[in-house]
């Protein structure tokens, strides 16, 4: 029971670690334009198909992963630029409705490029199972888990350490301010959705050795980093993290205990409490000073 | 004359089929127009005039359709209490879900409404033994309207259009009686209309399940004219479509909210032969309606057309 109990935990962090990155895109986006982008899920997308095309071009794994992830990056700094800014100052529905607008797009032009069939990668370092007190840990797993440990480490020390990190932040405090002590709130904003694309892409390279990817692979994703986020408390980076890694647990352990075909469900009736009965999240705004 | 763009509707709704009586654009898509301009008129009133967005709807219209099928196919209901029974659930549940989930406000209640879908989704997938899971139900019988058994393209296109022009003439007269102003000073500054004496609690509530209700009803007619219901029918790609339909022909109008379905329609008719674009020209679509000309097409273009009628007035 304990060893099932831990292997569902494996399951669920590993999971957890995904939404967590897709989450943190989507709070870096929040906190600097205060818009909620749907179309965070199909970088994730995006970031595994393409890796996976050019991998079958013949380019060697590291560098179609660098490639795919600089591709969607530049997918994000042209969503910005030609969907979001032209809308600047419209209200959240027309914003929530232009990103679905853009989420669809992307999901087209993918359609269009690789058809509806499923592709995997090949695991970083093979597919040998560890086993760990009972428990097996594909070394994929570990790919997912220290990746992500490292890039949200990397994004707190940007965040907390760098004049441009600080600045990320002034934005989400105050724009008129951040614009008025002489930050570039348009560079800011740039800057924020070629990061979240990043971290995205990143996301999905990592996980498409674990499942497969397709056109759609994004949108299920993209909605669990969104619920991530509001579990963390929207605009809260890392509570994004915490958020992404309770709801993979949590998740994993629904499946594993109650029904696997009810995970979603379980999820989102999760999120639905978060909302109703704490919809500042879980993790308030504390969490940053004090992890 | 309040009413006079409502008698011009109906008036082209029962034209067209005596002009073109085996034309399939008219009575086949037409009849698919007609439940999508039902949908869409009812969360018009909700995101349109009350000012809430809702990502979910394809949940009440999926309620509606499988009360249909499963209570007639399952336990033999005759159809029209089987319909009105997919009408009392799904307007009891939009009624408990309204007070906790219209507290929320813009990406809260989106990703709110957009949870609640996905959850009724997961249960039309899941619960096999009553939904038929993935495959869906078959052979549901045809409507029976006291006696009369709908059966045909054409007797269908009759029984939708005629509850099409009913929540059209619904809602026009919803949004021009109390209840209707209410729902726009709710939109435009909540603390206001509280001030004014609105009770906005109930003001929400009411619209929510005014508008499950329209969705419901449509999915109970979807379900007898079809035959057949399956999940992918009432999925998150559904939901967002509706929300198109209402933005793309302009929210707070209901005509502009019944054009927007019937755009919406004929778009998706007349892309089935390019069916891999259809994606790509409908992200297109919304993210350069809403660019461009957020009122939506309908409401921008009509304004567009009364100002010039006015200057042309001046200058003459």
């Amino acid at each position: 029971m304990l060893e099932q109990f831990f292997q569902f935990l494996v399951t669920g962090v590993t999971v957890g670690s995904l939404y967590a990155l897709v989450g943190l895109g989507f709070a870096l986006i929040y906190n600097a334009s205060d818009v909620v982008n749907f179309a965070q899920g199909e970088f994730v997308m995006l970031g595994a198909m393409t890796a996976i095309a050019l991998l079958g071009v013949g380019l060697p794994l590291p560098v179609a992963a660098i490639a795919a992830t600089l591709a969607a990056i530049l997918v994000g700094l042209l969503l910005e630029r030609f969907a979001i800014e032209p809308a600047q100052g419209a209200s959240v529905v027309t914003t929530i409705i232009i990103t679905i607008g853009a989420a669809i797009f992307l999901r087209g032009v993918a359609l269009l490029l690789w058809g509806k069939d499923f592709h995997s990668l090949p695991s970083f370092s093979g597919d040998a199972p560890i086993h760990l007190g009972g428990a097996t840990v594909l070394p994929q797993s570990l790919w997912v888990l220290g990746v992500t440990m490292l890039l949200v480490g990397l994004v707190r020390a940007f965040l907390d350490r760098t004049l441009l990190g600080k600045a990320l932040l002034a934005c989400s405090f105050n724009r008129a301010a951040a614009q008025l002590v002489g930050i570039n709130v348009r560079v800011m904003l740039r800057l924020a959705y070629g990061l979240s694309a990043g971290l995205g892409a990143i996301a999905g390279i990592l996980i498409a050795p674990i499942t497969f990817s397709s056109y759609e692979a994004g949108v299920m994703l993209g909605l669990k980093g969104f619920s991530a986020a509001i579990i963390g408390g929207i605009g809260n980076p890392m509570g994004a993290v915490a958020g992404g890694l309770l709801l993979g647990v949590l998740e994993a352990l629904g499946a594993g205990l109650i029904s696997s075909g009810y995970k979603d469900a379980i999820a989102f009736l999760f999120v639905l409490m978060v909302l109703f009965f704490k919809p500042t999240g879980l993790f308030g705004h504390q969490l940053v000073e004090r992890v | 004359m309040r009413l006079a763009g409502f008698y011009l509707f109906a008036a082209l709704v029962a034209l067209l089929p005596v002009l073109f009586p085996t034309n399939y654009f008219v009575i086949v898509v037409g009849a698919s127009a007609g439940l999508h301009v039902i949908l869409a008129v009812g969360l018009n009133l909700l995101m349109g005039y009350a000012g809430q967005i809702s990502l979910g709807h394809a949940a009440f219209f999926g309620m509606g359709a499988y009360a249909s099928a499963i209570l007639t196919t399952r336990f033999g209901w005759p159809s029209l209490l089987a319909l009105a029974a997919g009408l009392l659930v799904a307007g009891v549940i939009a009624w408990l879900l309204a007070r906790p989930i219209l507290r929320l406000r813009g990406h809260y209640l989106a990703m709110a409404t957009l949870g609640f879908g996905i959850i009724i989704h997961v249960i039309l997938v899941q619960a096999t033994q009553w939904t038929g899971g993935p495959d869906g139900l078959a052979g549901i019988p045809p409507l029976n309207l006291l006696g009369w058994s709908v059966e045909g393209d054409f007797q269908w296109y009759g029984v939708i259009m005629a509850a099409m022009l009913l929540a059209v003439w619904l809602s026009l007269n919803l949004v021009d009686s109390q209840f209707g102003r209410a729902l726009r000073a709710v939109h435009g500054s909540e603390f206001a209309a509280q001030m004014m004496g609105i009770d906005i609690v109930r003001a929400k509530t009411q619209v929510f399940v005014v508008s499950a209700l329209f969705a419901a009803f449509a999915g109970g007619l979807f379900a007898h004219q079809q035959a057949f219901v399956s999940p992918d029918s009432f999925n998150l790609i559904v939901s967002v479509e509706l929300v198109t339909m209402v933005v793309l022909g302009g929210m707070a109008s209901t005509f502009g909210a019944a054009c927007g379905a019937i755009a919406l329609t004929l778009l998706h008719q007349g892309l089935v032969v390019f069916e891999d674009y259809e994606m790509l020209v409908h992200g297109i679509l919304l993210m350069a309606v809403m660019i461009f000309l957020p009122q939506g097409l309908f409401v921008g273009l009509s304004q567009g057309a009364r100002r010039l009628w006015a200057t042309v007035r001046q200058e003459f």
